[in-house]
């Protein structure tokens, strides 16, 4: 999936499809089966009573045939809004600590609390900075962290414990 | 106007001015960092305003679009960096102004464009959304379920990119909103046995996602850590020279945005774009726009704001969101327990009339406030983007679990961020998938009321005049879409804004 910076060359005789084209329909192809074979295993009804199947399958074949439209448009020379642009790299490493940050906080904010949570998670996300050494991430989150503290426990008062279960608070 | 009125009453009670300059503030605040748009700002602070009343709650968060906009426009003066594509053409001539050391005019000018546009839109508001209220309780569901098919086909005219692309966005927001327990048999639909998703994607998280996250890792894409220039800003005060400048365009773009914003589709980009034209075209010196005439910022600033306050009337008459921003307050309205659509105005006119006064309030505050204190939003510029975006994914993740205290919330902020992030980057705009999402349930309930009632016959869609003409509409402005001739000039007035 990195490659898919190669812009299709359109004046060759066999011109390669578009790549950011054919990932797109490809996806849009994907998700509409999986919605459409899901809501198969639901009760589709009739035009008369919908079932709560009916609509998942109509759109999702409507979302794979539009994907397959996208797909069509890769091998005849790909969108023209985005053919031209330049895309760097994607930053897999960067956005997979924003993700990995995001995710931890989900799973431990109700057993860590909300204090040791938000410095791992801050940590996390600022290490994905563009050339940050460990300490400067780390006195980031420390400062982010009593930021959100001040701000919603303290000026909100939103009630989620400091500490939590796990560590005994 | 007895509306009007009440409204006035409700937004100048003390509390709910202080509820309103809260709102402006923060969304100021929170607006003028680079890289964040009004819709992410919007969806950022959503989570805080839960904490209030209903009507509190809503003058808040239209404080918080109003301060959003009008920080996106000093971002895109100050720094060329528009938040959103609607400061596309406000950074045109903005950024040259304060290239020009004449920073101060082209804040001023936008902050009192808006303002005289605001109020304007404001009374237009009021003047028609009650009797487009009043016509659309005779809609049946068929009607409905047409008027949604009409508002998600005309934002393809918000995405700047590919038809069958947006299409499939809209689509593929509408299977995201099926996520969740069938209102009509209560059987969970794709929840995999969570529980925790028995009550659908949260609306917060996927906009935080789609507008927060993904945008933070696309601009991660680059290597190095960018320092921003910032300029001292000094000299606010317009000339008479200038005053007699910007008369003639903040009128036109008043009239133009406050037409455009109606549209369902996300009018006000559409009307930033046209009036610069047009101002353009007026021009007795064309050539000089973009080198930093002041007309230029002066016309597409109170379009745009025009337009932002008229594309209330199909929000608050008809349930119909036309704009991410919109998606966001009908959000807001279902967690306050209030339904949108067309009882909301008789049902709810202390809520509705508060919220339209408090718009005028808001634009107001906005220009006694914001102008003085333009030096402490300057220093919000400077804040390191190494800083901000893990403070950014810090309030997302608070916010979104304060909601509901649910981890899955949180969880969809990632999944919706990293959707965002691929499809953006092949091509393919957020902002009908939102739409898709919240009209989902929408059009999916009032689809099968139809059907219902018309005993499975389809033609239901196409006898009743109403939603024939609707569907009508709606067919006309796919056919537009494809055709190349429209599609050029489409990109004409887009042009600039993919870059």
């Amino acid at each position: 999936m990195s490659t898919d910076t190669g812009v299709g060359n359109g004046a060759g005789h066999s011109p390669a499809p578009f790549r950011p084209d054919l990932l797109a329909g490809g996806s849009f192809i994907a998700l509409g089966l999986a919605f459409a074979i899901g809501g198969a295993r639901y009760d589709v009804g009739s035009a008369l009573r919908m079932g709560s199947g009916y609509v998942p399958i109509a759109l999702g074949g409507t979302l794979v045939v539009l994907g397959a439209l996208v797909v069509v448009m890769a091998f005849r020379g790909g969108d023209p809004a985005i053919r031209d642009v330049e895309r760097p790299p994607v930053p897999w490493r960067r956005a997979g600590l924003l993700v990995a940050a995001i995710l931890f906080f989900g799973f431990t904010v109700e057993g860590l609390g909300l204090a040791p949570t938000l410095l791992v998670t801050t940590f996390l996300a600022a290490l994905a900075a563009p050339e940050v050494k460990p300490v400067r991430a780390a006195l980031t989150a420390a400062g982010i962290t009593a930021l959100c503290l001040v701000v919603f426990v303290a000026l909100l008062q939103l009630k989620l414990p400091l500490l939590g279960d796990w560590l005994g608070g | 106007m007895d509306g009007i009125l009440l409204g006035l009453e409700t937004a100048l009670q003390p509390g709910n001015i202080l509820i309103c300059l809260l709102g402006v503030t923060l969304g100021t605040a929170v607006g003028v960092l680079p890289g964040i748009g009004p819709t992410a700002t919007v969806a950022l602070l959503l989570p805080i305003t839960f904490e209030f009343d209903p009507v509190a709650s809503l003058i808040m968060l239209a404080g918080i679009y109003y301060g959003a906009q009008y920080g996106g426009s000093t971002t895109a003066i100050l720094l060329n960096l528009p938040g959103e594509s609607s400061s596309v053409v406000t950074a045109l001539d903005g950024h040259q102004m304060a290239k020009q050391g004449r920073a101060g005019p082209a804040l001023a000018t936008a902050a009192l464009g808006s303002f005289f546009a605001g109020t304007v839109a404001t009374v237009v508001l009021a003047m028609f959304a009650p009797p487009l209220a009043d016509l659309a309780l005779k809609f049946g569901p068929a009607d409905f379920f047409s008027i949604v098919v009409l508002g998600l086909i005309a934002s393809i005219a918000l995405a700047s990119g590919s038809t069958v692309k947006a299409l499939a966005m809209i689509v593929l927001g509408l299977l995201l909103g099926t996520i969740g327990q069938d209102q009509f048999t209560g059987v969970p639909r794709f929840t995999f046995g969570v529980r925790e998703l028995y009550g659908g994607l949260d609306f917060v998280s996927l906009a935080v996602g789609l507008f927060g996250l993904a945008e933070i890792i696309r601009n991660l894409e680059s290597r190095h850590s960018t320092e921003l220039v910032t300029r001292k800003v000094q000299g606010l005060w317009l000339t008479r020279d200038d005053f007699r400048r910007i008369r003639m365009p903040v009128l036109r773009g008043t009239a133009l945005g406050s037409a455009l914003g109606v549209l369902p589709g996300g009018g006000h980009v559409l009307a930033s774009f046209t009036s610069y034209s047009l101002e353009k075209k007026l021009s007795k010196e064309p050539k000089k726009f973009g080198t930093g005439v002041i007309e230029g910022v002066a016309a597409p600033e109170s379009a745009n704001n025009a337009a932002a306050q008229t594309s209330f009337i199909p929000l608050l008459s008809l349930g119909l969101p036309t704009h991410p921003v919109m998606a966001l307050l009908v959000g807001a309205f279902i967690i306050q327990g209030i339904t949108p659509g067309p009882n909301v105005i008789n049902d709810e006119p202390e809520l509705v009339w508060g919220l339209i006064a408090s718009m005028w309030v808001g634009n107001l505050l906005l220009v006694l406030l914001n102008l003085p204190l333009i030096g402490i939003w300057v220093r919000m510029l400077t804040v390191p983007y190494n800083v901000l975006f893990p403070a950014i994914i810090a309030f997302a993740s608070i916010g979104c679990y304060s909601i509901g205290l649910n981890a899955w919330d949180v969880f969809a902020i990632a999944g919706a961020g990293l959707l965002g992030y691929f499809l953006i980057r092949w091509g393919c705009e957020a902002a009908p998938l939102l739409l898709g999402f919240v009209l989902g349930p929408l059009l999916e309930e009032n689809l099968r009321r139809a059907m219902i009632i018309s005993r499975g016959d389809p033609s239901v869609f196409v006898t009743r005049p109403i939603s024939a003409s609707l569907l009508l509409l709606a067919a006309i402005i796919i056919v537009v879409a494809v055709l190349p001739s429209v599609r050029k000039k489409r990109e004409v007035v887009f042009q600039g804004e993919d870059d």
